[in-house]
């Protein structure tokens, strides 16, 4: 049987590759109640205020059905991550985790990153250098971020394999494939939560007293003036850390470099003007995000959306990819534009829970896109479109397969 | 090189404090200040928080009414 | 008169340049002058309270980038000094006359001096608004000075404090109202930041005022206060808030005084019958215009975000004909940074009977003070929750009822409105930042017969 509501279309497998229309249909209809009594939101200026509004709730706990996920969450030894509660909670472990990472206390840490980036990008595409084809997923885009996170986070080279093994189990936990065993799948990915849980826990755990540099250590050394995370905390905080520290960035570049071999003669201009890649990367998470929308905010009282009212505890699905395809907001919003000028996009989500890693991942994409255009000479695209992974949130390529002029 | 942040569009991200943090600080958690007037070794670095602004409020120019009388 | 004429924009301060640039801007190719009595090009004040006492940016460099580039005269350091409505020309100090087509009043504010003309002229005794002003402050605090007295605990003078302390500066802060900042934030707020100064180590004295500055040699050596205390200081920094630059205009029959000039919704200035002009318009701080969502009262903001709104509003007006010019409806907004705290306002606070904190708490530091006026949503404060705030403005924009409904995540309950005890001006050591004029006339006009005379009635 096809595939009815809308949002079974958009999580359909088979409109991986152009959900556009999709979310074209949804901006059309406005507010869109699914038969499970989810609501979707896909316009701009409606997601815009939702994300303002202090009583839209991201901890899946509020919700009036129990949602599987959230049920297995409460199983669960861990505390949910700061991405999965509300203020002052959500506040107080944000603002724990920033103290290694970011401003006002370490203002300096992702800056000071360029030169690292730069090396491991640079060694990457090194290594495929006497290549014709490569695949931009396995070969670049993935070893890029996820070798800069575990070196932030004090994380031992060696260990990738088992980092890679464990996120992919995650990620697959809120993954609907048809045909599978959820239950299963869930399960799964539950172990691999823990296990990389207590893995972090204990390199954390072994440098308190013995701090190394790294994030891990200054999160189990550090003290302000709130105290520090406890060590439940501080697990639940790391496998947030190192899971979206990598996993939407390998979209990232992927995304920004199919589009780019979609728009030749935008490649070629940046690769003649690289000072305009910063504006550029922009204009990509805006075109092509990394995480298309946020389904797990649900409201703490009734409020009204667009003139529709969306009950307490509902769902409340908002579709960030397809705000930022809102015509209402952004004009010629399916043209890729390098040089858009007000770009107030969603690449990164907005309000308080806006992306934490999106300085590290916007310097990422800007470092990689660079030197691959440097050294990629006449770059092609060997399928369009490319095949993608399964999930409709982390939407990306699984591979994506680039030949280019022998010799170069 | 010179800059102005609204300050009033500002909601504290602080994407500029990450790509810049010689010319923007948290002052405390949540104020942003600024050096007006960027050393040249800063521009391009505030070209990119310029770009990276989610609430696009940074202003980057010349100084206004050189030239003045 | 689209694209072509002379237009004379009198102020060269925020308002002037983004006035001037939206002209340029939107194919305005006549002649286009500036004067400006400030001999510095255009700069920004916000950081001269904040980055520049606190030595990390030097008053000299806060220079306001151009939005794009401008082909006008800038007649800066002369001083406007009348203007002949009839033949259509402003007279500078100079002597030089400036014929317009349209004029453009943009002249500001100026810090309110001392009173007793023979204290203020004590070494050390300073006031606050240019980038001169800043540079000598700066220089005064660099040199370490054993205790800096504050006059009035307006935004300005709060901000000076915290900069004082930051640096290492004893300061005391005398305040005739009974907190800071409750001219503009109201009781609950003037509370929270009267106990703010006190955590940082000020030594705030409120309910008392000044009554007399002491010197000897020529320098300031301390104070005395009504309440009989008396302290010495090496340096005081008058903050008793703004005077408009409007005495330039006196006997030019526009509606100009203290207040500022009053103007309609598309800043066209008005004349002293309440007559709009169509070819004198005014902008920023020294404009007075009614606001709808306020019930059109006549609002004077000295917000930098209503200089820059203001000025393009004023700006495309002057150049379009009538069905195509805008109204001036921006929410007022504007943000103070003190002790290490970031605060943010929409709307007007002082146009308020009730307050709510509405999310967060007093206690932390944390927290968005939402402000009523019977029964609607008129203004909100957030201290550290910046990211909320467009929440609120919407609210604002769309005259939610207050309380708002309660519901957010870190407010749970109901709220308990309290009086939001925004108190008379009057009551006051620093101005308000916001002056609610529409209810209170401040001049009374006298119709005296006067044949064909361009200024029929006189003011007293």
């Amino acid at each position: 049987m096809p595939p009815d509501t809308l949002f079974e279309r958009i999580t359909d497998y088979a409109n991986r590759p152009d959900p556009y229309p999709l979310y074209a249909e949804l901006r059309e209809s406005g507010v869109v109640r699914q038969d499970n009594g989810s609501y979707l939101v896909g316009t701009y200026h409606e997601i815009a205020a939702l994300l303002h509004d202090p009583r839209i709730s991201s901890d899946l706990r509020n919700r009036k059905e129990p949602d599987p996920d959230a049920a297995l969450a409460r199983s669960d030894e861990l505390p949910p991550s700061f991405i999965g509660v509300d203020d002052p909670e959500h506040d107080r472990l944000r603002r724990l985790a920033m103290r290694p990472f970011g401003p006002p206390h370490s203002p300096g840490r992702i800056d000071a990153l360029h030169g690292d980036i730069t090396r491991i990008a640079e060694e990457l595409i090194h290594s495929f250098h006497d290549k014709d084809r490569i695949d931009l997923v396995d070969d670049f885009a993935y070893p890029l971020p996820v070798t800069v996170i575990c070196r932030l986070l004090g994380v031992p080279q060696e260990d990738v394999p088992r980092v890679r093994a464990w996120t992919n189990a995650i990620i697959a936990g809120f993954d609907p494939t048809p045909g599978e065993d959820p239950e299963q799948r869930r399960r799964s990915a539950q172990e691999a939560r823990m296990a990389m849980a207590h893995y972090l826990g204990g390199l954390a755990e072994e440098r308190r007293g013995h701090p190394t540099g790294d994030m891990l250590s200054a999160l189990a050394n550090d003290e302000g003036p709130e105290g520090r995370l406890t060590h439940r905390e501080l697990m639940a905080t790391g496998v947030l850390l190192l899971i979206a520290g990598h996993e939407t960035t390998v979209n990232l570049i992927t995304n920004g470099m199919l589009t780019l071999l979609r728009h030749p003669d935008i490649l070629e201009q940046l690769r003649a003007a690289p000072e305009l890649l910063p504006r550029a990367v922009e204009e990509l998470l805006r075109y092509e995000p990394p995480v298309h929308f946020l389904p797990q905010r649900s409201p703490l009282t009734d409020i009204d959306v667009a003139g529709i009212t969306v009950p307490k505890g509902a769902p409340l699905i908002l579709v960030l990819a397809s705000g930022n395809r809102d015509p209402l907001r952004f004009r010629d919003p399916d043209r890729f534009d390098p040089m858009r000028e007000d770009n107030q996009h969603f690449g990164f989500g907005s309000g308080i829970h806006n992306c934490f890693g999106a300085p590290l991942a916007r310097i990422e994409a800007q470092i990689a896109l660079d030197a691959l255009l440097r050294h990629l000479v006449d770059p092609r695209l060997v399928e369009d479109p490319p095949p993608y992974r399964r999930s409709p949130v982390l939407r990306g390529p699984r591979h994506l397969l680039i030949e280019r002029a022998a010799g170069a | 090189m010179q800059i102005v942040v609204d300050l009033n569009r500002c909601q504290s991200y602080a994407q500029c404090v990450f790509l810049a943090p010689q010319v923007f600080e948290l002052h405390g958690e949540e104020a942003l200040m600024f050096r007006p007037s960027v050393p040249d070794d800063q521009h391009e670095r505030v070209r990119r928080a310029e770009a990276a602004c989610p609430v696009q409020a940074i202003l980057v120019g010349e100084p206004a009414g050189l030239g003045a009388s | 008169m689209i694209g072509e004429g002379r237009i004379v924009v009198v102020g060269a301060s925020l308002a002037g340049l983004r006035a001037a640039e939206t002209l340029r801007e939107q194919g305005f190719a006549g002649s286009l002058t500036l004067v400006g009595e400030e001999p510095h090009p255009p700069y920004d004040r916000p950081p001269l309270s904040k980055q520049v006492l606190l030595g990390r940016v030097r008053a000299q460099d806060v220079a306001l980038p151009s939005r794009s580039a401008v082909d006008a005269r800038w007649k800066l350091g002369v001083r406007a000094g009348g203007v002949d409505p009839i033949e259509k020309r402003v007279i500078l100090a100079d002597g030089e006359q400036l014929a317009y087509d349209r004029l453009l009043i943009a002249t500001g504010t100026r810090a309110r001096p001392w009173p007793n003309a023979d204290e203020a002229r004590l070494d050390g005794v300073l006031t606050l608004r240019t980038n001169d002003d800043a540079a000598r402050l700066a220089e005064r605090l660099d040199a370490g000075p054993r205790r800096v007295l504050v006059i009035g605990a307006g935004f300005i003078g709060s901000e000076i404090a915290s900069a004082c302390r930051e640096l290492g500066l004893d300061v005391t802060v005398a305040e005739r109202g009974p907190s800071p900042l409750v001219g503009a934030l109201g009781g609950t707020l003037g509370t929270f930041a009267g106990k703010l100064q006190r955590a940082h180590g000020v030594d705030l004295r409120c309910g008392v005022t000044v009554t007399a500055l002491k010197g000897r040699n020529g320098r300031l050596t301390g104070a005395e206060f009504s309440d009989g205390g008396r302290i010495d200081a090496d340096v005081a920094v008058v903050a008793l808030g703004a005077v408009r630059n409007t005495e330039w205009l006196d006997g030019s029959g526009l509606a100009a005084g203290p207040r500022g000039v009053a103007c309609d919704a598309g800043c066209r200035a008005f004349d002293m019958y309440g007559i709009v002009t169509d070819d004198v318009f005014v902008a920023g701080d020294v404009a007075r215009f009614p606001h709808p969502l306020f019930e059109y009262q006549m609002l004077s903001l000295e917000h930098w975000g209503n200089a820059v709104a203001q000025a393009e509003v004023a700006a495309h007006n002057m150049i379009s004909p009538g069905p195509r010019r805008r109204p001036h409806l921006t929410v007022p907004a504007f943000w103070s940074s003190q002790f290490g705290l970031n605060i943010k306002s929409v709307g007007v606070p002082t146009f308020s009977d009730q307050v709510v904190i509405a999310q967060g708490s007093l206690r932390e530091g944390r927290f968005v003070a939402v402000y009523g006026y019977r029964g609607r949503v008129t203004a909100a404060v957030s201290v550290n929750r910046a990211k909320w705030l467009e929440h609120y403005q919407y609210l604002i924009e769309t005259a939610a009822p207050f309380p708002p409904a309660p519901g957010a995540a870190d407010r749970p309950g109901s709220f308990d409105p309290v009086p939001s005890d925004v108190p008379s001006p009057q009551l006051l050591s620093h101005g308000p930042t916001v002056a609610l004029t529409g209810h209170l006339p401040d001049r009374h006009l006298t119709l005296v017969r006067h044949e064909l005379s361009p200024t029929a009635a006189h003011c007293r």
